[in-house]
């Protein structure tokens, strides 16, 4: 348990240094994530990586768990808002209207994109 | 012992753990009313617990320093979660795979989409141009957006605030919407709730199902990544 999430920690770490050092304008964390993601598939084509937290499904179990109450860790940059609402003392119906209409508009744009493009490649693949 | 039990609770309202221990058994308490609903969309486990331990905080005049500094821990996770989400991604590789050219299609679709939309209505309700550049950003991450804000000369805390704001109006609007539409591709939901309305939209999707969950990780993900490019681009072309 603790040497997965040392090695969670050390993927976001690098993640983080390498983020800062080359200015990329990724987070860190999603750098983090894809190393890790590289060192799961790596460690199924070469055996000998398959100890510690990369064996025994020990990572796995501790990423599941990090991420059971992923809600949760929203909470306090939430409550940050909540202190901060006198921001949208000036224009607030108007920003929150926007915000909400937009947020429905890239829902479907999203959601109908995606659906329209995995319909047409099953047609193109039942031909 | 102090016979002063106001000092008492000047010593506590003080402490990190009074403010760590108030966010685990507020949303220990907003999360179980969730799930007695069964997860209904309105019963956002985020929402309700900003509000009430934000409530909480002005009663007892306690600043969000204070709070914070109790918080923290919780607020630290954030990093190694979004790292963790290597971890679905894995299990689910044969399915995010064989799905990836409608990804990032709806990926450019909907990228677009977030930032014109919101630049363009902005702009219709006749909000001033700083407003306009702080809420460009709102569907990404906070770090990456109040990043891109920076780097536009707007205001990165009104910038903070609109993404939680999306994040949360998202996560409650996306389940009937979809229902509506009538889509029942779990990746093709969870990808719009990511790409719309990031980690809170994710935390949002794996209460659904896991298949959303992991579509949804990975479209926070490259959306934090073409926005940066996006937003100073659409800036340029679209604001006055």
């Amino acid at each position: 348990m603790l040497a997965s999430l040392g090695l969670i920690l050390l993927c976001q770490l690098i993640g983080e240094a390498v983020a800062r050092g080359l200015g990329l304008p990724l987070p860190g964390p999603v750098l983090g994530l894809l190393l890790l993601l590289m060192l799961l598939l790596a460690r199924d084509r070469f055996k000998l990586l398959a100890l510690g937290p990369l064996g025994n499904a020990g990572v796995e179990t501790a990423g599941k768990g990090l991420l059971s109450h992923l809600s949760l860790l929203f909470v306090p940059a939430g409550v940050g808002v909540v202190q901060e609402l006198d921001l949208l003392a000036s224009h607030g119906i108007a920003i929150i209207l926007v915000l909400a209409l937009s947020v429905v508009i890239t829902l479907l744009a999203t959601v109908l994109t995606f659906r329209l493009v995995s319909r047409l490649l099953r047609q193109q693949d039942a031909r | 012992m102090s016979g002063n039990p106001f000092s008492l609770w000047v010593y506590l309202s003080q402490s990190p753990l009074l403010w760590l221990t108030v966010t685990l058994l507020v949303y220990a308490s907003t999360d179980a009313v969730s799930l007695r609903t069964r997860r209904h969309p309105l019963a956002n486990p985020v929402l309700h617990a900003m509000w009430i331990i934000g409530a909480f905080l002005l009663v007892t005049g306690t600043s969000y320093t204070t709070y914070f500094a109790g918080a923290q821990f919780v607020h630290f996770l954030l990093g190694p979660a979004t790292v963790a989400l290597a971890v679905p991604l894995y299990e689910n590789r044969k399915r995010v795979v064989t799905s990836i050219v409608p990804m990032l299609v709806a990926l450019v679709a909907g990228s677009v989409t977030a930032v014109v939309s919101v630049v363009l209505l902005a702009e219709l309700a006749g909000l001033p141009r700083e407003v306009v550049l702080s809420l460009a950003p709102k569907s990404v991450t906070a770090g990456v957006a109040m990043g891109i804000a920076g780097s536009l000369h707007a205001d990165p805390s009104l910038t903070a605030v609109a993404v939680i704001l999306t994040g949360i109006m998202g996560a409650i609007i996306v389940t009937p919407l979809m229902n509506r539409t009538g889509v029942t591709d779990y990746r093709a939901r969870g990808f719009a709730a990511g790409l719309a309305a990031h980690g809170i939209g994710t935390a949002r999707a794996f209460q659904v199902d896991e298949i959303a969950g992991v579509f949804s990780g990975i479209a926070m993900s490259l959306n934090a990544l073409v926005t940066s490019f996006l937003v100073p681009l659409a800036v340029t072309l679209l604001v006055r």
